[in-house]
């Protein structure tokens, strides 16, 4: 009979890095849907399990949090669940309390303050493995007598290591009576941890040894460069090989299936080159997303994300953002959408915000084929300095730019907030961990879904209509000129030219830059395709050289450095910000950044260069 | 004196946490992680830059605080 009773309701509660998440994932395995909650990007994570005696349980993992008290949206949401105030949430059957066994100190007095709730409710004290490695003794049975609530001992991280939970949860756990107690939650910890916890040392031996080195002034600083200089060569060796891989599977994909389509050329353009195009330029950046937060991931669960926001943090600050912007914001040179993804580990919503606006502003590997084309057109190969190679300073230059004005922008929208109210840091630097694979496997599943489903659609759908703009209407017979002149790309190109002529833009750049906007490295094949040259784009170094000015060249520089071009971005933040206003604050002034400097690069070059 | 005076590697008592502003978010969260009333604290380390945030124990767990955090924390004299 029980076996058809709906499944039970339980909540996982818990102080941040108490091993919620692992355990979480070691109960549920994969079997876990990822949601926001409704009105808010604070993410719902729910998954499903079933215990040995065939009993179905339905778990949801709230979000971290230190006190029911606090402001967080995150304590609000985990607050308001346990106590079932949630709107569409309904009240939870039991709470799974979970706590770091090592860290009771702290997770105690949280512990106390869910009991305070009055709900049913157990506690799990994770990593009892380490514990007892550090020699650290807890006398279950005395603690579990002082709080009234059944306690069990769990290792998230170990095949099995939640059996002793899965067999709590089979027997009745009721609701604890709680006698009205105004002692301070502080003292009872005190007197809980005197009673029940002999612990030899207070912090872990090989933590502080490792701290030594990782946070030292310098060493640590060292060290940060060389683990983000890994990273680096990792995207780029890695990802590079993938991404034409996948593009070059795509491309076959498109023609053969095309090939079944020679009869109707409009339905093959379509799926060739709208349909195919556009899963492409989804999938292109799926390995960088990956092999970034494979990285990413890691840190996280090693202990070392939080160091490195330690060690950056005055640097950042600065700029009126946090040392945790760091991370995101170095991702966003490979690209802006895994670097706008893992803000999620910036607390704080405002510089959260801050860091996703300004993201788009470091030099992503997309805008390197222009760079490339325009320098290698235009800067001669000299050596200045006697050491430097002229078109590198250019290279370097554009992404120093970049940089400076991110910077920039990040102080105009601190002075620009009407809220002026103190950005928090206070932040834990919790044990060093061996990173787990299933649950970094997990976690990656859970990036390349989000991405999958709810940025590939965006793209897809855009790239469609890009393909439509850019295929109709057709040339009329007798037409000399290539085709998308005549179409809706071509016709806006020609309008966009009289926006941009004071940038020095002709109009074939302002047609390349229609298609583009699906990703900035299309507007080098469009520019080949409008100067008829499909498939040539050797040739377009030779004509851009010969027919540009360098004033329009240094022009075209200067507004990639800041162009909103890339629609992928805005999509991507679109759905981390749950906004659309965010996302047209973001374009409009990436846009006047653009204009602004390209209109400045021009006419100053032409007066220099006459 | 303050916390953000204690000398590295040094530790204290903490005797309260002041709000800078009515119910201060931050000075509440300090509570949360255990700076009240009588609770050791040690400086265990810098930033790099400008010798901030600070790395401060205090129970069985390390944070980091900024300057103008750790000064609302009040302490006794060094021990």
């Amino acid at each position: 009979m029980s076996e058809a009773a709906l499944p039970m309701r339980l909540a996982l509660v818990g102080s941040p890095n108490c091993g919620k998440t692992a355990l979480f994932n070691q109960l549920t395995g994969g079997r876990q849907k990822v949601a926001n909650y409704a009105g808010v990007t604070v993410e719902r994570k729910e998954g499903r399990f079933s215990t040995p005696s065939g009993r179905n349980y339905l778990l949801l993992d709230l979000p971290g949090a230190y006190s029911l008290d606090a402001a967080s949206p995150d304590e609000i949401i985990t607050r308001k669940v346990c106590l079932g105030e949630f709107p569409g949430e309904s009240v939870p059957d039991l709470i799974v309390c979970v706590a770091d066994a090592t860290n009771l100190r702290l997770h105690l007095r949280f512990v106390l303050e869910v009991r305070k709730l009055g709900r049913p409710m157990v506690l799990a004290l994770n990593m009892s493995d380490a514990a007892r490695r550090r020699g650290i003794r807890i006398d279950v049975d005395k603690l579990q007598a002082r709080l009234g609530i059944p306690v069990v001992e769990t290792v998230a991280v170990r095949h099995g290591g939640a059996a002793e939970l899965t067999r709590c949860l089979e027997g009745e756990v009721r609701a604890v009576a709680v006698a009205e107690d105004s002692t301070d939650l502080h003292v009872q910890v005190r007197e809980l941890i005197a009673e029940a916890v002999s612990m030899p040392r207070r912090t872990a031996e090989i933590d502080d040894a490792i701290d030594r080195i990782v946070l030292h002034p310098a060493l640590g600083l060292v060290l940060l460069a060389a683990i983000m200089f890994l990273i680096f060569q990792a995207v780029f060796s890695w990802a590079e090989p993938l991404m034409e891989a996948i593009e070059i599977g795509i491309a076959h994909l498109g023609t053969w299936v095309g090939s079944a389509l020679t009869s109707m050329p409009m339905l093959q353009s379509l799926v060739v080159d709208g349909i195919f195009a556009g899963i492409g330029s989804v999938l292109v950046f799926l390995p960088q997303i990956l092999i970034l937060f494979l990285f990413i991931l890691a840190l996280e669960e090693s202990g070392y994300l939080p160091r490195a926001a330690f060690l950056l943090d005055r640097l950042m600050l600065g700029a009126g953002l946090t040392g945790r912007s760091f991370i995101p914001l170095l991702s966003s040179f490979a690209c802006a959408i895994p670097g706008i993804m893992a803000t999620r580990s910036i607390q704080d919503p405002r510089d959260r915000l801050t860091t996703i606006l300004i993201a788009p502003l470091m030099t992503c590997s997309a805008r390197l084929p222009v760079y490339a084309l325009l320098i290698a057109a235009f800067i001669p190969q000299r050596t200045v300095a006697g050491v430097f190679n002229l078109q590198g300073v250019v290279l370097f230059s554009l992404y120093v730019a970049g940089i400076v004005s991110a910077l920039a922008v990040a102080w105009v929208i601190k002075l620009l907030r009407k809220d002026k109210s103190e950005h928090a840091l206070l932040m834990e630097l919790p044990s060093y961990r061996v990173p787990h694979v299933r649950d970094i496997a997990i976690g990656l599943w859970e990036r390349a879904n989000i991405f999958l489903k709810r940025v590939g659609g965006i793209i897809l759908s855009l790239t469609i209509i890009l393909w439509f703009l850019s295929t109709f209407p057709a040339p009329p017979a007798g037409a000399t000129e290539p085709a998308i002149n005549y179409s809706f790309a071509g016709q806006l190109g020609h309008l966009l030219h009289l926006v941009f002529a004071p940038l020095g833009f002709n109009w074939q750049i302002c047609i390349a830059l229609v298609p583009g906007l699906a990703a900035r490295e299309v507007a080098v094949s469009s520019l080949a395709t409008v100067y008829a040259l499909s498939g040539h784009e050797e040739g377009l170094q030779a004509i851009v050289a010969s027919q540009w000015t360098l004033a329009m060249a240094l022009s075209l520089l200067a507004w990639y450095v800041f162009a909103p071009m890339c629609l992928s971005t805005l999509a991507t933040v679109r759905r981390e910000t749950n906004s659309w206003r965010q996302v047209w604050i973001m374009a409009a002034y990436l846009f006047a950044l653009a204009y602004v400097a390209s209109l400045l690069t021009y006419q100053i070059a032409r007066v220099v260069g006459s | 004196m303050r916390l953000s005076e204690l000398v590295q590697g040094l530790s204290a008592v903490v005797q309260e946490v002041e709000d800078l502003t009515e119910k201060d978010p931050i000075s509440r969260r300090l509570r949360d992680f255990g700076f009240v009333s009588g609770e050791p604290v040690r400086l265990v380390g810098r930033g790099p830059i400008g010798a901030d945030p600070l790395l401060v124990q205090v129970g069985y767990t390390r944070f980091a605080l900024r300057r103008n955090e750790a000064a609302r924390i009040i302490i006794g004299e060094p021990a």
